[in-house]
């Protein structure tokens, strides 16, 4: 247990300028501790997709990372409206992002299917009107 | 070819990074969905935007995006240029539009990654 880390990251609500703080705060983490660097950037992309939708579907929300030697383990947690339909979520192309969202390069319905895509364990939880949790691991071989 | 071979190509100016003309680039991606960037992950790529914010900085950082150039004459903002710099990105800019700057890299052997899966 004791080769275990623990890192914790508030995602701020509203603020899409400054999103993306937690995700690179950890990948610069994850390089220092010697991480191979194609791990570090699947755990940079999903973990970056699922900050992104906290800020733009949620009120910001929490991120735990625990690095273990054998895989990294991301829980991300918001008290967001939830999703009613997440078979139709992880569909490709599905999105439900405002216009103002699309101008600024996100909302192609792609988040949720790069983060499955990148991480080797994936799972969501969503309840309508209390929140989501996502939680992602990526091995280390 | 290196970012000095698409600075030509392409007749752009650094906005940052002429220190590192001569890192080597790979492949290329063209958009101006971050999501679709995201979906796409090869090594010493170059992203061609026109989409002009600083989550296309994070984009990059994220997937280790060597050079940015903005298309249309775009010209990234102050917070923009600092975070490329601290992060090691090559930031060019040029008046080419999307299609055209594309078909330029393309032409001289630059190819995008494979098909999404």
């Amino acid at each position: 247990m004791s080769n275990m880390i623990h890192m914790s990251y508030e995602v701020p609500p509203g603020d899409f300028t400054r999103a993306g703080e937690a995700s690179s705060n950890l990948k610069s983490s994850l390089k220092k501790m010697g991480v191979n660097p194609e791990i570090v950037r699947k755990v940079a992309i999903a973990m970056y997709e699922g900050e992104i939708n906290m800020v733009i579907h949620a009120t910001g929300g929490k991120i735990d990372v625990v690095v273990s030697p054998e895989e990294i383990e991301m829980v991300l947690k918001d008290q967001g409206p939830g999703i009613a339909n997440i078979e139709l979520a992880m569909q490709a192309g599905y999105s439900t992002a405002p216009d103002n969202i699309r101008n600024l390069g996100f909302g192609a319905g792609m988040g949720l299917p790069n983060m499955k895509k990148y991480s080797d364990e994936f799972k969501i939880e969503s309840t309508v009107g209390v929140g989501t949790t996502v939680t992602m691991k990526v091995k280390m071989e | 070819m290196n970012i000095e071979d698409i600075r030509s190509i392409l007749g752009a100016k650094y906005l940052v990074g002429e220190e590192w003309k001569d890192r080597e680039v790979h492949t290329a991606c063209g958009s101006d969905m971050m999501s679709d960037v995201l979906a796409f992950m090869k090594d010493q790529s170059v992203l061609l935007t026109g989409l002009c914010n600083l989550q296309v900085i994070r984009t990059c950082e994220m997937m280790d995006i060597i050079c940015i150039v903005f298309v249309r004459g775009k010209l990234p903002d102050e917070a923009m240029i600092e975070m490329a710099k601290e992060k090691g990105i090559a930031v060019l800019s040029t008046g080419h539009r999307m299609f055209a700057a594309c078909g330029m890299l393309y032409e001289n052997g630059l190819r995008g990654g494979p098909d999404y899966k």
